[in-house]
């Protein structure tokens, strides 16, 4: 066999691998790979293609349930939505590209998970970006932020398919390694479901896009480690995206997969060729033989080792029977692509490169694709959760409730984001019912009564400070969220993205948050789809948040029902359905308590999942009988912020502001409460809803039917936000402030410097 | 009245089913899709250009349909007759390919801008507004990064007098102001006819509000006002 080079003392090393890692495709493969191999086992066996610290831990996910069609396994997860459709969707990171290239990186995360929808066979239909950056006012930072958000726009609208949502948040501890999740969602009949299965020996191997270049070779091995003082230096990591082709590609897979003549679909991303054939032939059982000449190349004199591991953008690999090559041609032909057939399926089980003929690589497709190691890292409970726990925020002086509502609410995290998604074309294939603003989207089906309601959910501060809470938050957050419009939560594809999983303390926070997420998942039905493990999003030693992120589909049944989160008619009753905050406890890991004190400590409390399911029911079940005239849920910011945001008005006019409305409410303090807690508290399970006073005995019925808590707390009015708080006989005004004058506060509190 | 209308897919178009929507299952019209590699549009009483990135928006919006086939069969249409709606990338196209004058510049806050804008119905007499008043302000959205309309002076005198502009980008109270204006558009020009009246080109997307539940049905009229035209 050609060996490219002589493997000098250690190669592997510098593609990634550990010695043992090393020794043990040795005894495997039963000799020494060579220099082309070694590339092909170092790229599937990263971190990022293999899940070897990850694979056990999410073991522990449900993921089965009556409307799941395709589980985890496959390029993305497939929902039953009723009549014979199907949703696609997935989520997956690129953090590690945006940290050196903020631009490309975005654009070609965009670029990614689109294919991987496209490979189910769906249409895809809707985009949603969850993002985490340093300060806004840190220059690195502000670098960074814009170029993400620049990268995205310049994908995702060429594309075609709307951002319609996301969410940005800023803490210090993204400020060398921001966090960029895309998420992508498509929809389909039941028939038109693929795989990325090579099936078939004799079947043809065809590669259709753009060509392969020398951009990105080795950009999953580079996703799997710690970034540097000389990180800059991996740039050439980072692969360019060319939207138009992605658009061409879209449009010329769907058409050949109508035609009956593909049996099997994958996209090329990360690790390129190698992993989408390794992948689509061990998921069959079956081998390959390419071969490097046929390949459409960018560059003269490519080797094979650099065709193998390029990460070129915009390809897809397909399995065609024998006599169907030609409708391939035609269709690409079409829309001036590239097609060529590249080797063909065979029954060894080998993946075999060749080069003019001649055997330039064989390695087991399974070995490859699926015989990474899975490690059993250690873990230990973090030190410093001893001294975030011990905090008592019993002890904080109480602040002007005034002043703290504005800080709160021109806070980066709770401010309005519209400079980010006005720069997103969320309305482009005219479905977006509620777009970006809205806590969630909300997306008509042409052709049926049905709508679907995504949101993207996660806070890394709760799960800095309780990460088994903060697992549970993320899904039982974008369950609420989905449901305060009136859809049924279904299930959730996640982004789990951590420091390096060899830090015990660190492996830790992803046990115990992928715990928290997998408890809550089952309590509420809604089981995992799909997903990716980012780890190393570490620098020189520190680590982000633990930022477990969820993307949560849910399904609204008649969309004339649908209830957004703005206030609507003065003299509607304002209450909260669930838990009402006040206890001092609800101030852990609070916006208000960094904002207004400079203190991210705390233990979080764990939702109560029994409360957040019938939550649920609550709100569904209300907005099927037209109970609400509006709906949100309780979070960040606690209820001031609920309350605010429903009296802000729906954003997306650009060019003026909408009419503001207000609300006037008397909160009654408890024993051993504190009125910022009620204000401002979080980790509470709660709705805030407003409706006609006619309505009341209805929604009070329902609540109690569920045993839930309702507590009505005034009524909505037009202009101003007004609280009183009531201790036994005593009544004052804690808060009374122009909404106008809130929400210019909100509207412009975050700028790019 | 049977309106027969065709709307154009260039490699890159990307809001021509939500066109061709809007005129099959809200209007209730007969339409077709007409492949950039066509060049006989005469079977269409009205050919639509719709927005998107036709070519990648590679060297200029525009830039390159403009040399595609359907244009050749578009521009001697048009030279019959034939109306022929331009929307954003199909407006850039029709500057491009010099069917309407003047240019489009990158918006001036360099940005891509997505949301809704009010605009004023300058001109009602063409066949594309027959169903507006003049002076009307609607709501429509826009979403593109070269909205930035140019003409040079003469020119937009003449534009201006002959009732060239059919919208303008306005606040609440109809005021051409320049909070108002998303892209920095001269005289804050949104839309514009030729002077025949049968080609229009304008940035925003009356497709995408032609509709109750996607949160107005302004623009549903300029179609609208086709098929009244015919009638």
């Amino acid at each position: 066999m050609k060996s490219e080079s002589t493997v000098a003392s250690c190669p592997w090393r510098e593609m990634g691998l550990k010695d043992h890692e090393y020794r043990m495709i040795v005894e495997k493969l039963g000799r020494e790979p060579n220099y082309t191999e070694l590339g092909m086992f170092a790229v599937l066996w990263s971190e990022h293609c293999a899940y070897k610290h990850s694979r056990a831990v999410l073991r522990g996910l449900p993921t089965e349930g009556s409307r799941v069609l395709v589980g985890p396994g496959e390029n993305a997860g497939v929902l039953d939505i009723g009549d014979g459709l199907a949703v696609a969707f997935k989520m997956e990171s690129h953090n590690h590209p945006c940290a050196v290239e903020p631009f490309q990186g975005a654009a070609t995360g965009v670029g990614g998970i689109v294919r991987d929808i496209l490979a189910m066979g769906a249409r895809p239909i809707a985009l949603f970006d969850p993002l985490r950056f340093g300060p806004p006012d840190d220059p690195r930072s502000a670098f960074l932020f814009q170029g993400v958000v620049s990268g995205i726009s310049f994908y995702g609208n060429c594309l075609g398919i709307p951002t319609v949502g996301g969410e940005v948040e800023f803490s210090r501890c993204y400020r060398s390694n921001p966090l960029c999740n895309v998420m992508c969602l498509g929809i389909m009949r039941h028939d038109e479901i693929f795989r990325g299965r090579a099936s078939g020996p004799g079947n043809l191997v065809m590669i259709v896009g753009h060509s392969t270049g020398r951009d990105g070779i080795h950009g999953c091995t580079f996703a799997s480690e710690e970034l540097a003082r000389d990180s800059e230096s991996k740039r050439p990591n980072v692969q360019v995206g060319d939207p138009f082709m992605e658009k061409l590609l879209i449009e010329a897979c769907l058409e050949m997969m109508r035609t009956g003549a593909v049996i099997g679909i994958q996209d090329m991303g990360a690790a390129g060729i190698t992993s989408s054939c390794a992948e689509t032939a061990a998921r069959a059982g079956t081998g390959m033989e390419i071969e490097i000449r046929r390949i459409p190349t960018r560059e003269e004199g490519m080797t094979p080792y650099e065709v193998m591991l390029s990460e070129s953008q915009e390809r897809m690999l397909l399995i065609v029977a024998p006599d169907k090559a030609p409708v391939v041609e035609e269709i690409a032909r079409k829309w001036g692509l590239c097609a060529a057939v590249i080797g063909k399926v065979t029954d060894t089980g080998d993946l075999v490169v060749k080069e003019n003929g001649v055997e330039v690589a064989r390695i087991p497709a399974k070995l490859l694709a699926e015989g990474a190691p899975v490690y059993q890292p250690a873990s230990s409970k973090p030190r410093y959760l001893r001294e975030t726990s011990s905090f008592e925020p019993d002890s904080l002086p109480m602040p002007s409730l005034s002043e703290a509502a504005f800080k709160v609410i021109g806070a980066p995290n709770i401010a309005s984001k519209a400079l980010v998604w006005r720069q997103y074309d969320y309305m482009v294939r005219t479905d977006t019912v509620a777009g970006p603003g809205s806590g969630a989207a909300v997306l008509r089906v042409k052709g049926t009564r049905k709508g679907i309601v995504v949101s993207t959910d996660g806070n890394g501060r709760i799960t800095y400070l309780n990460p088994r809470a903060g697992g549970m938050w993320a899904v039982v957050e974008s369950a609420l969220n989905v449901a305060v419009t009136g859809a049924r939560p279904l299930g959730i594809t996640n982004c789990l993205n951590f420091g390096n999983p060899e830090d015990p303390e660190v492996f830790w926070q992803f046990k115990e948050a992928v715990a928290g997420m997998g408890e809550a998942c089952r309590r509420l039905g809604t089981p995992v789809t799909g997903g990716n493990v980012s780890f190393y999003n570490e620098t020189e030693g520190e680590a982000i948040y633990p930022t477990p992120v969820v993307g949560m589909v849910g399904l609204l049944e008649d969309i004339e029902k649908r209830v957004s989160p703005w206030f609507k008619t003065e003299g509607d009753m304002v209450a909260v359905i669930g838990e009402m905050p006040g206890d001092p406890s609800h101030l852990a890991g609070s916006e208000y308590l960094e904002r207004c004190f400079g203190l991210i400590a705390g233990k979080p409390p764990e939702p109560d999942l029994g409360l957040a399911r019938n939550l649920i029911e609550a709100l569904v079940r209300g907005a099927e009988n037209g109970l609400y005239s509006s709906a949100t849920d309780v979070s960040q910011g606690g209820i001031f912020t609920a309350l605010a945001e429903s009296s802000f008005g729906s954003p997306g006019h650009l060019t003026s502001s909408p009419d503001v409305s207000g609300t006037e409410i008397e909160i009654s303090l408890g024993k051993n409460q504190r009125l910022d807690a009620v204000l401002f508290g979080e980790g509470v399970v709660a709705a805030v809803v407003s409706f006609p006073e006619s309505n009341l005995r209805e929604v009070a019925a329902l609540a109690r039917s569920l045993d839930l808590s309702l507590t009505v707390l005034g009524r909505v009015k037009r202009g101003r936000i007004t609280v009183r708080a009531r201790e036994g006989s005593r009544v004052r005004t804690v808060v009374d402030l122009e909404t106008r004058a809130l929400r210019d506060t909100w509207s412009r509190a975050l700028v790019l410097s | 009245m049977t309106v027969r209308f065709g709307v154009v897919v260039f490699p890159g178009s990307n809001c021509d089913s939500d066109v061709y929507h809007v005129i099959r299952d809200v209007l209730g019209q007969p339409v077709d899709y007409v492949w950039h590699e066509e060049t006989d549009v005469s079977r269409y009483q009205c050919v639509v250009l719709p927005g998107g990135f036709s070519y990648g928006d590679y060297l200029r919006a525009g830039a390159l349909a403009r040399f595609s086939p359907v244009m050749r069969g578009i521009e001697e249409y048009a030279h019959e007759g034939g109306l022929v709606l331009g929307i954003c990338n199909g407006f850039q196209i029709l500057l491009e390919s010099g069917l309407l004058p003047g240019a489009m510049l990158p918006n001036d806050c360099l940005e891509f801008r997505c949301g809704w804008v009010n605009l004023r119905v300058d001109n009602a007499d063409t066949p594309f507004t027959l169903e507006y008043r003049r002076g009307e302000v609607v709501r429509m959205p826009i979403a593109h990064h070269e909205g930035n309309y140019v003409l040079e002076k003469e020119s937009l005198e003449v534009l201006k007098n002959r009732g060239g502009i059919t919208f303008t980008y306005v606040n609440e109270s109809g005021q051409p102001s320049k909070a108002a204006n998303p892209n920095g558009a001269l005289l804050n020009i949104a839309g514009i006819v030729n002077e025949r009246g049968n080609v229009l080109g304008m940035m925003p997307h009356p497709e995408r509000c032609s509709e109750r539940i996607l949160g107005g049905e302004d623009g549903l009229r300029v179609f609208r006002s086709i098929v009244r035209y015919y009638s």
